[in-house]
């Protein structure tokens, strides 16, 4: 299988005042289709910058970013954020559900970028949620669910519009051990069952024993990669 | 349009603040509806003014009176069509805040020149027969639940009888008129100058002020100075003007009515600029996370922003709908006061307008904030 990301001599600097800060150095990584990266490392390595780079999130201020085919360092921010639309589904550390939505609604949202009518949008997020297993809580809103239940609305709604990429930064970040092995099982199956390429980043060595690889970075670099199962 | 849900859920995300920025702008609008109202339906008399009379009065002052003598010298300038008469009679109906504007005329004279005054012939026949007659506005006479053959008593607040040294008028009612071109001045009342001049105690032979029509609008400022011409350096000078010039220093007399409801207007919108405004502002800034969330889902800048300012949007028309719509409901209120009946379109549309102006106003910083917000700063909470 092809490589679904490809990063090439990526540089990201940041000026405060006249300091130049560079969080990463020239650096190059290759992700297959069907991954599933866990990416460790020390607190203020460079992580969180690393994937929102593949991501789209952000620019890289040296280098090339070339994911899902696009040279996505070239594009244009409208362009960029079709590309997002399109390719990447998100999940965060603190879930980032729109509070005053229900989970129905809230997982609804990338669709509403897309051409689907309004039934079709309903049928999909309800698919969405049933595949996170919440499908009885669709009316729910975020703040009536458990910490675990909204991190799967947030899946359900980074999948929803089934993107080529997921890209999790700490999903389990804010969960006990228990809720967090429920959702990198989740996270597992999605992987192995519908073949979503799965960036994730994590802390936790036990998180990280999930993915097919580890990638380990210091100090704005990989030091080395090791595969796992 | 399929973002409407989220934009409503947005809106009312905190209830009691959103509740309390729609009243205000709901209360600001309310005013607006009824000032410009008042305004327009004043503005509104002016504008129906007709272009073909003249109105003459003593240099003076509107209240002082002229010599009937005058009507033959007036009649023979050049261009003249018609000449009629009235005066102030100072009228109320058994209360003092029953003011009825009722004047004496020569009803022959009066139709002449107010041609758009419609009377029944043979009521206009019925009050030259009859020395007390009167002929009643349609709307005045339906306030008061009067019928033609009543006999009804006027009191003038000016005027005293010489027979019995009672302001009290006796009436009887022996038409109506209905003012077609302008029915706001269908409740005032006509009634017999012979009655009133030989009745009153002083002033006999005198009247209040002319109405001229002219052959040619297009002649009205020559044909005025030739009036007021002949009259300069005679005790009785006059002013002529043209009926709307009249009704605008007429209205002029209460103050600048168009410059005051600005003010007050202009006050208002500008306290609600910076109140609703702050309103938005916060709720942007609370919704920083929210709205770089909506960026990572691939919601465009552009997309963003214009979510922000129809949130503002909604806000301010669903706000001004309900505020005009009050005024609309209390606007006949006035009608006793002013004339007008409905609130005019005009005020509605530029309601709307004013609305939209305040949405792009005070959507437009936080529009602005949304637009520029970058997605790693906001989710980083930097
Ligand atoms: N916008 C910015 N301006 C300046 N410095 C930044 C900016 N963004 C990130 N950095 C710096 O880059 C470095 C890497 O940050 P990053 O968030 O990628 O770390 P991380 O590995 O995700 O850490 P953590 O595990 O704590 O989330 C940090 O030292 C951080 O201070
Ligand atoms: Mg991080």
């Amino acid at each position: 299988m092809g490589n679904i990301v490809s990063l090439r001599k990526v540089a990201k600097r940041y000026t405060r005042g006249k300091e130049v800060v560079e969080v990463l150095h020239s650096l190059d990584l290759d992700i297959a289709e069907g991954d599933f990266v866990a990416l460790m490392g020390p607190s203020g390595s460079g992580k969180t910058t690393l994937l929102n780079l593949i991501g789209g999130l952000d620019r890289p201020t040296e280098g090339e970013v070339i994911v899902a085919g696009e040279h996505i360092d070239r594009l244009s921010g409208a362009a960029l954020a079709r590309w997002r639309a399109r390719h990447v589904g998100f999940v965060f550390q603190f879930y980032n559900l729109m509070p005053m939505l229900s989970a129905q609604a809230n997982v609804e949202l990338p669709l509403l970028l897309t051409h689907l009518s309004a039934a079709q949008r309903r049928a999909n997020a309800l698919t969405a949620l049933t595949i996170v297993g919440l499908a009885d809580r669709a009316r729910h809103k975020p703040s009536e669910l458990s910490g675990g239940q909204q991190q799967r609305v947030a899946i359900a709604r980074a999948l929803v519009a089934d993107p080529t990429l997921l890209v999790c930064d700490e999903p389990t970040g804010d969960l006990d051990r228990r809720t967090a092995d429920e959702i990198l099982g989740l996270l597992q199956v999605l992987n192995r069952e519908h073949g979503k390429t799965i960036i994730m980043v994590t802390h936790d060595p036990k998180a990280a024993e999930y993915a097919r690889r580890q990638l380990h970075m210091d100090k704005g670099a990989l030091v080395d990669g090791q595969q796992v199962s | 349009m399929k973002y409407f849900p989220l934009l409503w859920a947005t809106l009312w995300r905190k209830k009691t603040r959103t509740i309390f920025t729609l009243l205000s702008i709901v209360v600001a609008f309310l005013l607006f509806g009824m000032l410009q109202g008042v305004n327009a339906a004043f503005q509104q008399g002016v504008n129906n003014a007709n272009v073909n009379r003249l109105i003459v009065t003593s240099r003076i002052s509107l209240t002082e009176p002229l010599p009937i003598a005058q009507k033959p010298l007036i009649e023979a300038v050049p261009g003249v069509a018609g000449i009629a008469y009235a005066s102030w009679f100072g009228a109320y109906y058994q209360e003092q805040k029953n003011f009825v504007f009722a004047t004496p005329v020569d009803i022959d004279d009066y139709l002449k020149v107010v041609p758009e005054l419609k009377i029944a012939p043979d009521q206009v026949e019925a009050l030259k027969r009859t020395r007390t007659g009167l002929i009643v506005g349609l709307d005045l006479l339906q306030k008061y639940g009067w019928k033609v053959g009543d006999r009804i008593p006027l009191h003038s607040t000016i005027w005293v009888k010489k027979d019995d040294g009672n302001s009290d008028w006796p009436f009887d009612i022996v038409g109506t008129y209905d003012f077609t071109t302008d029915r706001s001045q269908n409740n005032g009342a006509l009634f017999n100058y012979s009655y009133f001049d030989e009745a009153r105690t002083f002033g006999a032979g005198t009247i209040g002020w002319w109405i001229v029509s002219v052959r040619d609008p297009n002649q009205s400022a020559q044909i005025a100075a030739a009036i007021d011409k002949l009259f300069e350096n005679s005790p009785d000078e006059t002013k002529s003007q043209s009926e709307k010039e009249f009704a605008q220093s007429f209205l002029k007399q209460f103050g600048d009515i168009n410059f005051i409801v600005q003010a007050i207007l202009g006050a208002v919108f500008f306290t609600l600029l910076f109140l609703t405004g702050n309103t938005m502002m916060q709720a942007v800034r609370e919704r920083i996370p929210e709205l770089a969330v909506l960026k990572t889902l691939g919601f465009s800048d552009t997309k963003v922003t214009v979510l922000v300012l129809a949130e503002s949007l909604l806000l301010c028309l669903i706000a001004a709908a309900l505020g005009l719509l009050l005024a609309s409901l209390l606007f006949p209120m006035l009608k006793d006061y002013i004339g007008a009946v409905k609130l005019p379109t005009s005020v509605l549309v530029s309601g709307a307008g004013i609305a939209v102006l305040l949405a792009l106003a005070t959507g437009g910083l936080p529009a602005w904030r949304a637009k520029r917000l970058v997605i790693v700063d906001a989710l980083a909470g930097r």
